[in-house]
């Protein structure tokens, strides 16, 4: 009873805070805008290079990675959901399941990179730059937007796996899940910017 | 905060969404192999700002944010839109 009395005197700004994360993720947009603005310039002027560059990309990998991150995407919000609901344990695991989705991604991303580096596909390896001008390009926003994403993979798991600590120790509750919803909408945006960079890496057949 | 308790999505809804969303991958992959030149690329960018637009109303819960938060997001996408834009009216007639 004191414990609820005492969280409810605490000073709090949900709408605050949620904003403040929205903001956050406005300037993630525009980040990644910045490398879909040269992606499109480069593709409105190479588009013949553009599209026998994408016929290296395993569509395969790349749907799974889009299911896997789509089935985080849900995880995750159910996990939120179950929170709310009280539901502590099923919580958890729903974090837990959202952190081995992001590892399958990365894992799937690994093998993907290997077999391009196998192939001699990689930034200033001279079989790519024996290849016309438009190709070293899409490689190179290859590399550049999906590393990055992956890299946005990697500190989102980093915090739902932080979220996932905090909602054991009883920290991130049923009254006060900011910091998980946060969370949330941070990988959801990952998911989201993902959602773009899948049709324009590995479909432009 | 007791408005936003009320507002609990069933796990229905995000199963449902889900299914969707995974349904308009399996179309995007279709519409690539469509070849059907430009018309791909329009498609697939169609379907996935369909696919992110479910993401934003239902995932990231923005059907349940006070109309700020739902104009907002036009913020980043109307400024991308216009460096996007004219960046290519550059392109096209200079």
């Amino acid at each position: 009873m004191l414990m609820t009395d005492m969280a409810h005197t605490e000073q709090r700004d949900y709408i605050g805070a949620k904003l403040g994360m929205w903001f956050f993720l406005f300037t993630e947009v525009l980040l990644f805008g910045g490398m879909f603005l040269v992606y499109s310039v480069y593709r409105e002027v190479n588009t013949a290079d553009f599209h026998e560059a994408g016929m290296e990309m395993n569509v395969v990998i790349g749907a799974v990675n889009t299911i896997i991150l789509l089935t985080s995407s849900l995880t995750m919000a159910l996990s939120i959901s179950a929170i709310k609901k009280g539901a502590k344990n099923s919580s958890v695991l729903l974090q837990a399941a959202t952190v081995l989705l992001g590892i399958a991604f990365l894992v799937n991303k690994y093998f993907e990179w290997s077999d391009h580096i196998r192939h001699g596909f990689y930034p200033n390896s001279p079989q790519l730059l024996a290849m016309s001008h438009g190709k070293i390009l899409f490689f190179g926003l290859y590399y550049v937007m999906t590393g990055i994403h992956a890299l946005h993979v990697l500190i989102g798991m980093s915090v739902i796996t932080f979220i996932l600590v905090l909602t054991i120790r009883g920290t991130v509750t049923s009254s006060d899940y900011i910091k998980l919803e946060n969370a949330g909408l941070f990988w959801h945006l990952v998911d989201v910017i993902w959602i773009y960079l899948f049709p324009l890496f590995y479909l432009i057949l | 905060m007791e408005e936003s308790k009320n507002h609990i999505t069933g796990t229905k809804t995000y199963v449902l969404v889900w299914f969707v969303l995974l349904c308009l991958t399996g179309l995007t992959i279709e519409a690539a192999q469509l070849k059907m030149g430009e018309w791909s690329m329009v498609a697939n960018i169609a379907i996935a700002s369909a696919k992110a637009s479910l993401v934003l109303w239902f995932f990231m819960h923005l059907r349940q944010e006070k109309r700020l938060f739902k104009l907002l997001i036009f913020v980043p996408l109307i400024t991308i839109s216009i460096i996007i834009g004219l960046t290519f009216f550059d392109i096209w007639y200079r």
